[in-house]
This record gives structure tokens, C-alpha cells and sequence, in this order.
């Protein structure tokens, strides 16, 4: 059987007429749908969800809007256009050409990154899958939809690399990306943040403000990459990544909006019993995804990092805007070092530290948003800060992994952090209380009362557009 | 000739002393018939500074502990049946040796390092085989190049199916050397692996999983995540139902040894150590038995650590790798011995009447180990064998083990000594092989049928210098008036020539015979291994190995050679 799949897979990369993607796609698209149903958004199949299908890479092609079923969704696959006589940017090949076939010493390195970030795509989707069941409005139950169709739309994006330029290893490769599963014992994905349970909404939006940050910053390093259809793919994904951050910031927004209205009506911090989440709760869910976050950066000190950036995989963040030589062959960075006396820095190579310094840019763009919500916060004479945890903070991959500290960066002992992480971290009452809040509202224009409508609708409709059809 | 100033160790020693009490690196646990060995590298317990532990990678101090361990459970464990190696951090079996070290290390380090490792490894093996105790790996996590060759070293290997988990030996794509740890052997001629997978197995940075490392034989049986400890239990329990050794029984606990450390070298009871720096020599000087063996089998409980044989194996295993690791200007071992060999040659008899008892087995197999371990140091090896000397059976291998011998025709001059004998025993034709599978005389005697028939119709007679030279169990038979000056010259000669050329020589005429996988791996080590470690592309400034870790990438000499 011969699907046509230039008309179910829009793309720009000739696929009617590639043979070996069309091998590759008569069993992985199955493979793929079945996936979708059964560990994609769960109970959803039969419901109409105004999406935003990319159609195209041109600028009126990359926002189609309608009422579709998830499972008929049109997963695209787009590389951004070429630049012409692109060169590559960084690294030991800096200057030369860019590859637009894979160089074959650097083919186990760019399957690992590819399979890495890949692998993460599919992850959320499944770490997101019951949230459809209690959703604060149809406007975020969509958006909830919106972010998995366009995670598994990036999922096709890497699996497409893996389909055109690696052969049968990538064949399964791209299998393995359906086979591992978020939290799954036996099969777990790959990083760790994406095994962790997100089945709050006041945990979708912290993972679609930070774990989708991450993903930003991981796109934007890779979409530097010399490998040219890696950058393009990364790049045209970025757009739609910032959606994701979009959502998670504007919930966030909108459940600190909330909480503020509740205390200044309530006069008081605590305002769970008014149906309200916490300021100080609020801080324990930031410390907790905030700090697994900076884990998905990998160690301080990486020699695989060293070498995609010597190699000319992976560079950094606006790698081009950057004022040096983009070589880094003689540079050297401190990054810090345990000893018994505490903290102190160490000399290394700048390239062995490049998971630090794209970790740092993350830093950065994640104190953004906090300073927004802080806004809000004093808008409303309220004496709370909310603050990004330290970097030594619960941590388990890197430096840091061996040490414990409090959520300011005091060393503490094992004893004073068992007394005290129940008032850094989510704890189970926590989590239980959050879920108690969780009521499904689902008729268009209501939302729940923990968190504040939006200030504007999808694509110039109203909030209360019905932007998901039951059927 | 050649002067250089005499030298001391230069480093802090090292020694070879642990207990699992002391461990910073392995969890040993044992629970009836099985014991499980967990690897829990401790980041900052290197055994030098300069470097980190990262993610369960070893270094020298690391096998230290898994030597011991090995040893312990052997001697003070009979009932276990089963050793199941793991990994106690999740999701990272071992990431092998610590590559930062490696850089770092002298290539004498490095190959001294290699070798006590294979060493070990090759004792794990001999431990499934002969000694009832077998081996079962239990990939929790990636393993890879000294990692899996840990694993490769067992008799089976489960690995945790989970989708990503891979064996690999990533040496030549990242590092441009070779997995130092008998993997590439033991990948082909251990577990046939055909050979061309083999290519791309070793080819291959990220390695092989699952099912294609089940299909390929790379591992034995893959289990999910959730029911690993399971499967491994099982096996564990069926592999220790199958063992011969005894349950109920008392093992005999391995005390620290008894070792005074100078400049002037090593004394132990049974085994003195002297050296001289100028002339870049150690005299080993091994005391043979006090007394005669006891009646029975539960006289050497009875004895202990202290049990002659027993003694004799440690002190001298001891020695030999306080040697090699602290005293590498110490070109020339010559061995001597002292005392009776009667009761030599009694000792050697009582262990092959118990021979099925599982303690005198281990201290045979540990014999064994120690000559083989003396086998394979770069040393050249001279044995004396003078009046008042016991070369009886077990210490008659290691003349045999020697590159030359030198035996007294007679007596010296003015001593009331009797003549030097050598006995040989039935220790020499078989329980003590060397690496390539065959005895000592069998190696020397290669293909010469009637001279070892010859040898063996002498077993248990005292033999002089003029008979042993005859049967060929000597090199030279100098009498007292020659003797001075001939065991001088053949030193002084010796100590003269290029220690690499020497290190080869040796090496090549030492293993004359088939090769087994334990002596091709030795072989390998020894030429390609430490060839490949000295050249440019890996510890040239440009090399592979001296850049691991900069991100500045090597480059290579491209020709072929």
C-alpha cells in the first residue's frame, strides 16, 4: 500500500519522491499513530480541538487554524529555508562549508544528540496525558492540546533526521523513541526531568515555563549546528517551542494574578482555604522543576559537550552574536569545584564547560518571567518574592550532585536538609492539595477558581470561543 | 657499564592491603551461597589526586579492592557458589577506566595498572573454572570499555533491557587506543562474537543494546528494569545449586600480612626481599616449610593464614606487586630458597592427596595464580640454586619460571653444606600451568616427548647439578670456582641491556607454545596495547588521549604501519 503522504505529512523536504523516507515512514507512521493513541492525551480521540497545524515554512504557512481530531492532526516535517553558502560557525571546522550530509566520524555523535533531544519530545506528551481530564477552561485545555500536537510534531522532525541520514540504525533508533516511556520502570526516557510525574496543571504550566525553556535553549544550541538539516529543523521548531513557553508563562501569570486577588480579599497568605494556591507553594513547585531543569543541562565539566562543539554539532546560545573567535581552542572558564572546605572554582577548558554556560543563559531567561510575576505581586502590596533556587539546590547530576543545600545555596547537612526540604519541595499533602483544586471546568468563558482568565483568546477569538467540541 | 644513581620508590607507595571494612569503592555482600559485589565508586577517592571518579570509572585503588574481594571470597567464603558483579548507582554500570588518569599516568603506570587488572580478571575466570565460585554480571546500567570487559570477564552477563542501556568498547573511536583488559580477545575467542561484528562492535562509541547484544552474544540474557534482580537471582541460585563447594564449612580468614618495608626491601616470614640499588637487583630469598604437613585435611584450618603454603602464595604474590608498582628501576628478580626440600616436596603431596578438598584446591589454584603473576612481570627472572636451597616441587617452578638458572656443581668451598638437589614433584606436571595452558616443563620441554618422560621417572629424587643440567632443568652448572663470576657477569651482563628490549625478549621466549585466551591477552597487552599507548596519535600533545576532555580534537598521523 502506497500512501500518499506528501498529502497527509505536509513537508518541504520532497517526500513523495524519496524512497528511503517513504520505506522508513510505512512503518513508523503506524507505529507512531498507535503510540498517540495510547499514550498520547488520553480519552481525546473523539474531540475537535482548534489547533494550529504548520502547513508550510512560509510566514503564512506556519499557523493554519481549524477544529481537527488530534489523531487526523497533519504532522509536518519542515526544515527552516537555507541560508545561502551557509558556513559553519564555531568549532574546529569554522569557516568551512556546512555539511548537508552527515560526516561520517561525527555519525555516533550526532545520533546521540539527535536521539537525546528526541527522545525528550515524545516524553512530555506522555508526561502530560491524563491533564485533559481537569482541565481550568477549554482555552487551556486547548493549549494543553496544542503543546502535545506540536511536541509530537517535533518528534517527527527528529525522526525524520533519523530517517534520512542514518540508515537502519536510524529506523530504530526512531522505533526506541515509541518503545521508552515517561516514568516507565523498565523503559524510562532518557533524562530523568522526563520521567517525573506532571499531572497537576500547576505542573504543566511550571513545565512548559522551565522543562520547555530547557528545550529552548537545547533548539537553539543544535540549531547552530553544522550539520545543516539539524539547524533548520531546530530552527523552524523554535517557533513553535516559544508557543510552549508562552503557555507556561501567561499560566503562571494568571494563577499569581489569582492568588494575589485572593490574599488582598482574604487578607491572608494562606488562601488555600479560599480555593487559591499559595505564594509559598507556588515557590516550592519553582524550586522543584527549576532545579531538576538545571540537571537536563548535563555535568558542569562534559567531554561530549567539549567535543559537539569542537566537532561543530552543537554551539551556544546566539553563537554567532557572541564577541570572541568562536574556537574557544586556548580559552579557559572557571566553573566551581566541592571540596571538604565547601565551594571553590576550578580552571578548565571553556570548552569542556559548555553545558555550564548554555545552563547560565537559561538562568537568565528564567529570571525573566519571575520578575513578571513579581510585578504582579507588588502590584498588589503583597511582601513576597518569588525566586529561582540556587544552582546547588537539589541537585543530581554535576558538581553539585554530591552536596546538599538549601534553596538560598547554604551547604547543609543531611540531617537539616531531611528536617527541612519539606518546606523547599513539594511534598505529598502538597501535591494532594494542588490535585484537590483540579476541578475539571470545561464550559466555554468559565474558569476555575485558582487561576485567572487569560487577557485574550486563540488567533483573535473570544475566551469564550469553544475551542475544544466534545463529542 | 651503564651507571645510573640508585633510586628509591619515588611515590608514595603502594601497597596492597584492604579489607572490606576499609572499601570506599565495592559493597561486598554475602547472603548463603551468593555474594554480590557492588561497584559504588567513591568520585573523590582516587588513588592519586588530580582526578574524579566520575560515573563508577576506575583506577588502580578502585582494583585494589576488587583484588581483595576476589581473594576473600575465595579463601573466606566456601559456601558461595555464585559472585554477582553490579553496579549500586543507577542507570551507570561502569564507565571503565578513569581516562583522566590514564592521561595523567606514566606509561609505566598505565602498564603495570593494565596488567594487574587483567590479572585479576584472568583470577575471576580461573574462579568460575576451577575453584566452584562463578561469576554472573549484572548490566544495571551502560557499561562500557573497562566496564564491560569487568562484565566481559564473567561467565554470563545479564543486561537491563530498558532501551538505552549499552555495552560498548568505545577506546578506538574516542580515545585511539585499545580496550586494555583482554576485551577485544575475549569479544572474539571467549564469546564468539563473530568477528566482523566484532569490527563494528568496537567501532561503535555508543555501543550495542538489547536485543542486538543478546543476538550478537555480546550478552547472555536481557532482562526489563523491573524484573532484572529477579532474573540475575534466579540464575545466581541455579549457577550456586551447580558449585562443588562445600557449605557449612570454615573459611580461613586472611589476616594482614606480616610485612617490614625498607630501603633495603621487604622481609616477610617465609620470604625476604633484598635490594640492591646499585646493581638494580632484588634477591628474593623463599624459606621453605618449618615442619612437616599435618595429618589431615583439618590441619590446615587448624594452621590458617599461617598453613605454609598458604603463607608462601601471599608473602610472595605480595612482593611481586609491591615490586612492579614501587620499584621499577629493579630490573633483575633472582630467587633463592632455603630450607628442606623433603618437606617441600611433603607439602606438595599433601596438597594433591586433598586436592578435591575445596581449601587445599584454592591454595593449589592460588600457587598458580602467583607463578603465573611472576610469568608475566617485565623482569628479567634468575634463579640460584645453591647448597641449603630447597627447589622442590612448587619452588622448583620458579626456577623453571626463571629466564636462567644456575645451579652449584658440588659445594662451596670450605661450607659443610651438601650439594645443591632439585626434586621435581608431582606439582610439576600439572596443577601449576602457565598461561598458555601448559606446565613449566612442557613449555620448556615443547615437543620433546622422551625429555619429559625422562623428567617424570625422576619425580620425587633428589637430583644433582650434574644430572639436573642433563635432563635440561637447569641452564648453566657452574662449579664453586667458576660460580662467583659467572652468576656476576650474567647479572651485571643483564642489568646492562635496554629494559624494553629486554621486557620483549622476554616476553616472546617466556610463552613458547598455543596460546590460550589468557596468554593472547597478555601478548596483546604487552605489544599492541602498550605500543599504541606510547604513540603520538594517543599521548602526543595532539593525541587522543591527551586531548579526552579538552574538546579540542586530535590529530592524527595518517599513515599506516
Amino acid at each position: 500500500m502506497q500512501a500518499n503522504y506528501n498529502e497527509i505529512i505536509p513537508n518541504n523536504v520532497d517526500l513523495g519522491d524519496d524512497r528511503r523516507l517513504l520505506r522508513a515512514l510505512e512503518r513508523w507512521q503506524p507505529a507512531y499513530l498507535r503510540w498517540w493513541h495510547e499514550m498520547g492525551p488520553a480519552e481525546s480521540s473523539d474531540f475537535h480541538v482548534y489547533l494550529r497545524t504548520a502547513i508550510s515554512v512560509d510566514s503564512d504557512g506556519w499557523a493554519h487554524f481549524g477544529h481537527v481530531r488530534m489523531p487526523d492532526y497533519r504532522w509536518g516535517i519542515f526544515l527552516a529555508r537555507p541560508e545561502a553558502d551557509r558556513t559553519i560557525g564555531f568549532g574546529d571546522h569554522r569557516g568551512s562549508p556546512v555539511w548537508t550530509e552527515i560526516p561520517g566520524e561525527y555519525r555516533g555523535e550526532l545520533r546521540r544528540l539527535i536521539v537525546t533531544q528526541g527522545d525528550t519530545e515524545p516524553a512530555s506528551v506522555e508526561q502530560q496525558r491524563r491533564l485533559g481530564a481537569t482541565p481550568p477552561s477549554l482555552y487551556d485545555l486547548r493549549n494543553l492540546y496544542q503543546v502535545n500536537v506540536e511536541e509530537g510534531r517535533h518528534l517527527w522532525a527528529m525522526v525524520y533526521l533519523l530517517h534520512a541520514h542514518f540508515g537502519r540504525d536510524g529506523r530504530e533508533e526512531a522505533e526506541e523513541l515509541l518503545e521508552r516511556h515517561a516514568g516507565d520502570p523498565d523503559r524510562p526516557r532518557i533524562l530523568q526531568a522526563f520521567n517525573e510525574q506532571t499531572d497537576d496543571w500547576l505542573s504543566f504550566f511550571m513545565f512548559t515555563y522551565f522543562q520547555d525553556r530547557d528545550g529552548k535553549f537545547q533548539l537553539a544550541a543544535l540549531s547552530e549546528s553544522g550539520f545543516d538539516p539539524l539547524a533548520r529543523t531546530c530552527r523552524f521548531m523554535l517557533t513553535e517551542e516559544a508557543h510552549h513557553m508562552f503557555v507556561g508563562e501567561t499560566g503562571l501569570m494568571r494563577i499569581v494574578q489569582r492568588t494575589c486577588e485572593l490574599v488582598r480579599e482574604h487578607d491572608t497568605l494562606d488562601v488555600r482555604t479560599a480555593g487559591g494556591v499559595p505564594l509559598p507553594m507556588i515557590q516550592k513547585w519553582i524550586n522543584f522543576h527549576y532545579s531538576i531543569c538545571l540537571d537536563l543541562f548535563g555535568s558542569e565539566r562534559s567531554t561530549n559537550a567539549a567535543n559537539y562543539f569542537a566537532m561543530g554539532l552543537k554551539g551556544r546560545y546566539h553563537e554567532a552574536k557572541r564577541g570572541d573567535d568562536h574556537m574557544l581552542a586556548d580559552e579557559q572558564i572557571e566553573i566551581p569545584r566541592v571540596t571538604a572546605d565547601g565551594i571553590e572554582t576550578q580552571v578548565i577548558a571553556a570548552r569542556a564547560g559548555m553545558n555550564l554556560l548554555l545552563r547560565q543563559d537559561f538562568s537568565v531567561d528564567s529570571q525573566r518571567g519571575l520578575d513578571r510575576f513579581n510585578k504582579i505581586i507588588k502590584a498588589h502590596d503583597i511582601d513576597f518574592e518569588l525566586t529561582l533556587p540556587d544552582e546547588k539546590f537539589n541537585r543530581a547530576i554535576g558538581i553539585f550532585a554530591e552536596v546538599r543545600a538549601s534553596p538560598d545555596g547554604t551547604l547543609v547537612d543531611d540531617e537539616r536538609w531531611e528536617r527541612e526540604k519539606d518546606a523547599w519541595l513539594p511534598t505529598a499533602d502538597d501535591r494532594a492539595f494542588v490535585r484537590s483544586l483540579m476541578i475539571p471546568v470545561t464550559n466555554p468563558g468559565k474558569v476555575a477558581g485558582w487561576i485567572a482568565p487569560p487577557k485574550r483568546g486563540i488567533h483573535g477569538k473570544p475566551f469564550d470561543y469553544d475551542y475544544v467540541r466534545f463529542r | 657499564m651503564n651507571s645510573q644513581p640508585p633510586t628509591a620508590p619515588s611515590y608514595p607507595i603502594i601497597t596492597f592491603d584492604t579489607h572490606p571494612d576499609r572499601y570506599r569503592h565495592w559493597r561486598l555482600a554475602v547472603e548463603d551461597r551468593i555474594a554480590t559485589l557492588s561497584l559504588d565508586v567513591d568520585e573523590s577517592g582516587g588513588i592519586r589526586p588530580g582526578y574524579d571518579l566520575k560515573l563508577n570509572s576506575y583506577d588502580l585503588g578502585v582494583d585494589i579492592e576488587l583484588y581483595d574481594a576476589v581473594q576473600r571470597l575465595r579463601f573466606e567464603y566456601p559456601a558461595v557458589g555464585t559472585v554477582v558483579i553490579t553496579s549500586a548507582k543507577e542507570r551507570v554500570f561502569s564507565a571503565g577506566a578513569n581516562i583522566s588518569m590514564l592521561a595523567s599516568a606514566t606509561h609505566a603506570d598505565k602498564v603495570n595498572f593494565c596488567k594487574f587488572t587483567n590479572e585479576t580478571r584472568n583470577a575471576i575466570e580461573e574462579a568460575t573454572a576451577e575453584s566452584g565460585q562463578t561469576y554472573l554480571c549484572m548490566i544495571n546500567g551502560t557499561a562500557a570499555g573497562g566496564g564491560y570487559e569487568l562484565a566481559l570477564a564473567c561467565e554470563e552477563i545479564v543486561l537491563v533491557d530498558d532501551g538505552s542501556t549499552a555495552v560498548s568498547l568505545p577506546e578506538v573511536p574516542l580515545l585511539a587506543v585499545l580496550p586494555g583488559t583482554g576485551g577485544l580477545t575475549r569479544v572474539v575467542d571467549k564469546r564468539r562474537v563473530r568477528r566482523d561484528r566484532a569490527d563494528f562492535f568496537c567501532t561503535t562509541g555508543e555501543g550495542v543494546r538489547g536485543q542486538r547484544a543478546l543476538s550478537w552474544k555480546l550478552v547472555d540474557a536481557l532482562a526489563p528494569r523491573s524484573r532484572l534482580a529477579e532474573t540475575v537471582g534466579k540464575r545466581a541460585a541455579a549457577l550456586a545449586d551447580a558449585s562443588d563447594r562445600p557449605t557449612g564449612a570454615t573459611g580461613v580468614q586472611l589476616a594482614p600480612l606480616d610485612r617490614a618495608i625498607s630501603q633495603e626491601g621487604l622481609r616477610y616470614p617465609n620470604v625476604t626481599v633484598a635490594i640492591d640499588r646499585e646493581a638494580r637487583t632484588a634477591t628474593f630469598v623463599l624459606q621453605g616449610p618449618d615442619d612437616m604437613p599435618p595429618d589431615d585435611s583439618s590441619g590446615i584450618l587448624a594452621c590458617g593464614d599461617r598453613f605454609w603454603p598458604l603463607a608462601i602464595a601471599r608473602e610472595l604474590d605480595d612482593a611481586a606487586l609491591y615490586l612492579r608498582f614501587n620499584e621499577p628501576h629493579i630490573g633483575t628478580w633472582i630467587f633463592r630458597s632455603l630450607g628442606d626440600g623433603a618437606r617441600v616436596a611433603a607439602y606438595d603431596d599433601f596438597l594433591l592427596k586433598h586436592a578435591n578438598h575445596w581449601l587445599a584446591r584454592e591454595i593449589s589454584l592460588y600457587l598458580r595464580r602467583t607463578l603465573k603473576r611472576i610469568d608475566v612481570s617485565s623482569r628479567s627472572l634468575i634463579a640460584l640454586i645453591e647448597p641449603g636451597s630447597c627447589f622442590a616441587g612448587t619452588f622448583l617452578e620458579v626456577a623453571l619460571a626463571a629466564d636462567r638458572s644456575f645451579m652449584l656443581t658440588g659445594s662451596f668451598d670450605r661450607s659443610n653444606l651438601p650439594p645443591a638437589m632439585i626434586r621435581p614433584t608431582a606439582m610439576n606436571f600439572g596443577p601449576l600451568p602457565m598461561c598458555n595452558g601448559l606446565t613449566r616443563l612442557q613449555t620448556r620441554f615443547l615437543g620433546d616427548a622422551a625429555a619429559m618422560d625422562a623428567i617424570q621417572a625422576c619425580t620425587g629424587q633428589d637430583l644433582e647439578a650434574a644430572d639436573a643440567e642433563a635432563l635440561g632443568l637447569v641452564t648453566f652448572a657452574p662449579d664453586d670456582i667458576d660460580w662467583e663470576d659467572e652468576v656476576r657477569l650474567a647479572i651485571e651482563e643483564r642489568a646492562a641491556f635496554s629494559p624494553d628490549a629486554l621486557t620483549g625478549m622476554e616476553a616472546s621466549l617466556r610463552f613458547p607454545g598455543p596460546e590460550t585466551i589468557e596468554s593472547k591477552i597478555f601478548a596483546r597487552l604487552s605489544a599492541w596495547q602498550n605500543w599504541i599507548f606510547q604513540r603520538p596519535n594517543a599521548v602526543g600533545s595532539d593525541g587522543a588521549l591527551e586531548l579526552y576532555g579538552s574538546g579540542r580534537q586530535p590529530e592524527f598521523d595518517r599513515r599506516r604501519i
